[in-house]
């Protein structure tokens, strides 16, 4: 993925909800279409992020787990 | 013979146009600490999914909107003294089980803290930033003598049962 990365959110080590409540407080500065890049820890945001894309109309375009660090990437609704 | 057409198929799912509920009423009537804060991480949740979110506070779930700087409230001895024996602020709750005079609370904070685990005080921030709209109940001011000053800022103005059940019509309703 080449697309540029607005904004990057360190939510390590946060438990639920802050880092839903966090980016929820953080995708309001960016443009629709825009991406934000989520770094957590807390192993229930997987299904969490996943819900609140579905509920929020972001899209959720990339998930992936590197050394117990999970990483979204996610489009705001346009 | 004639192949009969299957009749017994079900009926073509009806067309949702918002499947998803976009409002959540919470109403707080536990000062409990152990009540509190799932009730102020369910709203927070809630606002943050773009749901409308409002939560009514009410008797014991007043409390908690009192300023942490405010010891005693109340207009008559009674309210005074029942305000002693129950301070408000989100730094005073207690434990619904295993309060042991405080000692439960500090531990329990103890544990948030090593679990990165927001505050009641950090949550009751973020909800209000995220737009939540937290309504105190009227009549618990009268009853328990408690005037706009002594709560918190950044509330919505006192209502009644009638508005708390109209704003639940059409939400997902808790009662915690």
């Amino acid at each position: 993925m080449n697309e540029t990365i607005t904004l990057t959110l360190d939510l390590k080590g946060l438990s639920c909800p802050m880092p839903i409540a966090k980016t929820a407080q953080a995708i309001r500065d960016l443009k629709p279409g825009e991406l934000i890049e989520a770094l957590a820890t807390d192993p229930g945001s997987v299904p969490d992020f996943a819900a609140w894309c579905t509920t929020t109309g972001n899209e959720l375009v990339e998930r992936s787990e590197d050394g117990g660090v999970y990483r979204f990437v996610i489009r705001k609704k346009g | 013979m004639t192949v009969m057409e299957a009749t017994n198929e079900a009926p073509a799912p009806v067309e949702i146009e918002h499947p998803h509920h976009k409002k959540l009423v919470i109403m707080a009537w536990s000062g409990d600490l152990d009540k509190i804060w799932p009730t102020f991480i369910l709203g927070t949740t809630g606002a943050a999914m773009g749901m409308d979110t409002t939560i009514f506070f009410t008797f014991w779930g007043l409390f908690p909107l009192v300023r942490n700087d405010v010891h005693i409230t109340g207009e008559n001895w009674m309210q005074k003294m029942m305000s002693m024996m129950n301070r408000g602020g989100t730094e005073h709750l207690g434990l619904s089980k295993m309060n042991f005079a405080g000692a439960g609370p500090a531990m329990m904070k103890k544990l948030a803290e090593e679990h990165k685990v927001a505050s009641p005080q950090e949550l009751l921030e973020v909800a209000r930033d995220l737009g939540v709209h937290l309504v105190p109940c009227q009549m618990t001011m009268d009853l328990m003598g408690l005037t706009k000053d002594d709560l918190i800022e950044g509330l919505e103005d006192p209502a009644g049962a009638s508005s708390a059940l109209l704003e639940a019509q059409d939400a997902i309703t808790l009662f915690i």
